[in-house]
């Protein structure tokens, strides 16, 4: 079982149909007029992912080009793509309007938290159900399977239910007790390990190391990339989550990014430049992650998903 | 390739334990060591997923099972749980809201599953070959499924504005005198609430894709262009079959993620205008927490579950049958 793992470039030539429509690249043993369809083909196919990218992308840029418009400029007949002025003032003012700052170091901590917990726990059984034989395993992995396919819709109540008797309802404890042991990392983990072979815990098991030790000696340093994957993964989702703060964090000192934003929408409603502001703001931080570390991204999420 | 190979590959993976089965001669104190040695590797097993286990067994595990018995509660915040019987659900069968929401499910489903396969597709088909800038665009493409959900939802509000919004200024352009209301019309905010949802997800599943299109042979592409095949044939006829483990994989994993959409919808219409988007999520959300009614919610939960967990085994049955 290896982990299929995307090439950071360029893919395995005419791996796929080219969609473009034109002249099919089969016509023509001669030259000339081979090329000149190739040529004609790369140009229409160049000008459908422009177009695609585009359209993608707009929301972006119009929320982008919104936010250092004035307020009445952003709903305008027709759309005003450059701003007529731009108001950078909006990327001022909006730290004073809302905490904005507090707001997002709420976030940082939490995603911070969740994140590192997850991950430890996360590869530490994982390395109990790749590298360890004992009774139970196997049904044990199965109930950590099926639960990651049942919706969690389905039973945050009683999770809400359990968090009241405990009184940790409107706490931080709550939403990290929540999220930093989910079976997600396990899984992911799990399946890098399977790709270490057994032959070198074996090795070090005759030299004499313990379990444990196997585990973070050996294991922890081979297994840098997956602990990455599912470092960002986690980091990302939990900082972007809006339902856990949204049930459990009703005092507003607490709150994150996601409720905050919310919350200025609700109240000024109006003030849509403003709004777009907050929103550029918001993303700015999973922007940066994201770009530093899109390969593991991409690894991660193709290694929880298809499996060669 | 599927979900369940992960149950096949535990047992492929080499016996690292000690040999158990004592020999016929072993005597009484070897077997006795055996034992031990058993014992100790069963607890260093247990020890290694215990910590992560006690949060999941406490947080996930018990409340999956908890769901099933509350269904048959009666139990509210101001009162102490009581056996109901079936009462949560017949109550769950007369409550028009229960219809509605499974209604609009349905409906966002149909619209999220398949649009979202066939843009995901297309792009991962776009974007698997050898061109410049196209590592560039799938970052691209990937970034809006990464992009905060209050963003996305208010981004999209405002492109989708009935009044100045991009998008109908765009149909305008186009000759449409009437553009729909979208988030401010019964008829058009699910469809909204779609085409939001779809932006918001290809990329993830334009991953996954692309991964699926890796382990086609490039062979198989060789020996179809020789044999005259076009591009239309060969994505019917190479790409397509090679892509069914993923596309089985994609479909799965799509589904449930349609049939328990919330935040989006929160965000966005929070189930309006009226009740047009009201989902499963959302009134499972509203009766269990905001309203402290366990015992209905949990009926409405087990609804939920219900029907993802057919959709699912009907999808597994289906696939098995096709590849016989």
């Amino acid at each position: 079982m290896n982990t299929t793992v995307l090439p950071e470039d360029g893919t395995r030539e005419a791996a796929a149909p080219t969609a473009a429509p034109g002249p099919s690249r089969r016509g023509g043993r001669g030259g000339p007029r081979r090329a000149a369809a190739a040529v004609g083909g790369q140009v229409a196919l160049y000008a459908l992912l422009i177009v695609v990218a585009l359209a993608v992308l707009l929301p972006f840029i119009w929320m982008t080009v919104s936010s250092v418009k004035a307020d009445r400029e952003v709903f305008t007949v027709p759309i005003q793509w450059i701003p007529r002025s731009f108001h950078w003032s909006n990327f001022t003012t909006i730290w004073t309007r809302i905490p904005f700052a507090a707001y997002l170091g709420n976030s940082f901590f939490l995603s911070v938290v969740i994140t590192f917990l997850q991950v430890l726990t996360g590869s530490f059984a994982a390395y109990g159900f790749a590298k360890v034989r004992f009774r139970g395993r196997d049904l044990l992995f199965a109930a950590y399977i099926a639960t990651i396919a049942v919706p969690w819709q389905a039973y945050m109540v009683p999770q809400y239910i359990i968090m009241q008797k405990l009184g940790l309802v409107n706490s931080y404890a709550s939403l990290i007790l929540l999220q930093a042991f989910g079976a997600f990392g396990v899984f992911l983990m799990r399946q890098f390990y399977l790709t270490i072979p057994d032959e070198i815990s074996e090795a070090a098991r005759l030299d004499g190391l313990s379990e444990y030790g196997i585990w973070a000696r050996i294991i922890l340093p081979l297994s840098k990339p997956a602990l990455a994957s599912l470092a960002l993964l986690t980091f990302v989702n939990t900082w972007n989550d809006y339902m856990g703060p949204f049930i459990y964090l009703t005092d507003n000192r607490l709150w994150t990014v996601q409720l905050g934003l919310r919350s200025f929408i609700g109240e000024y409603d109006a003030e849509s430049a403003m709004i777009m502001t907050g929103s550029v703001l918001s993303v700015v931080p999973v922007l940066v992650v994201f770009l530093l570390g899109q390969r593991y991204f991409v690894r991660g999420i193709a290694t929880t998903g298809v499996k060669g | 390739m599927s979900p369940v190979s992960v149950f096949s590959s535990s047992s492929a993976s080499p016996d690292s334990a000690p040999p158990d089965s004592a020999p016929p001669d072993a005597s009484a104190a070897h077997r006795a060591a055996a034992k031990r040695r058993r014992r100790r590797a069963n607890l260093v097993g247990w020890s290694f997923i215990l910590p992560n286990f006690l949060g999941f067994a406490a947080l996930t595990l018990i409340p999956v099972f908890g769901v099933f018995v509350l269904s048959f509660a009666h139990w509210d915040s101001y009162s102490s749980p009581r056996w109901a019987g079936l009462d949560n659900f017949r109550r769950l069968w007369n409550d028009a809201n229960f219809w509605a929401a499974l209604k609009n499910t349905f409906y966002y489903s149909a619209g999220h599953i398949p649009l979202t396969l066939a843009v995901s597709l297309g792009l991962a088909v776009l974007l698997n070959q050898k061109l410049r800038g196209v590592r560039l665009l799938r970052t691209a493409f990937f970034f809006p499924y990464i992009t905060s959900l209050v963003a996305v939802a208010v981004v999209w509000n405002m492109l989708l504005s009935p009044e100045a919004g991009p998008v109908n200024q765009f149909l305008h352009f186009l000759g449409i005198a009437h553009p729909p209301g979208w988030t401010s019309s019964q008829n058009w905010a699910m469809p909204g609430l779609i085409i939001a949802s779809v932006w918001r997800d290809m990329g993830y599943y334009m991953v996954l894709f692309l991964a699926g299109l890796q382990t086609i042979p490039a062979e198989l592409y060789e020996a179809a262009r020789v044999d005259g095949a076009g591009p239309w044939q060969r994505f019917w006829h190479v790409t397509l079959p090679g892509l069914r483990p993923t596309m089985f994989f994609v479909t799965v994993m799509l589904t449930v993620a349609s049939f328990k959409v919330f935040d989006l919808v929160q965000v966005m219409t929070e189930g309006g205008p009226g009740r047009a988007t009201l989902v499963l999520s959302q009134l499972i959300f509203r009766q269990g927490i905001t309203q402290g009614r366990f015992g209905y919610s949990s009926a409405v939960s087990l609804a939920l579950f219900a029907v993802c967990l057919v959709i699912t085994m009907v999808q597994f049955r289906t696939q098995r049958r096709s590849e016989r």
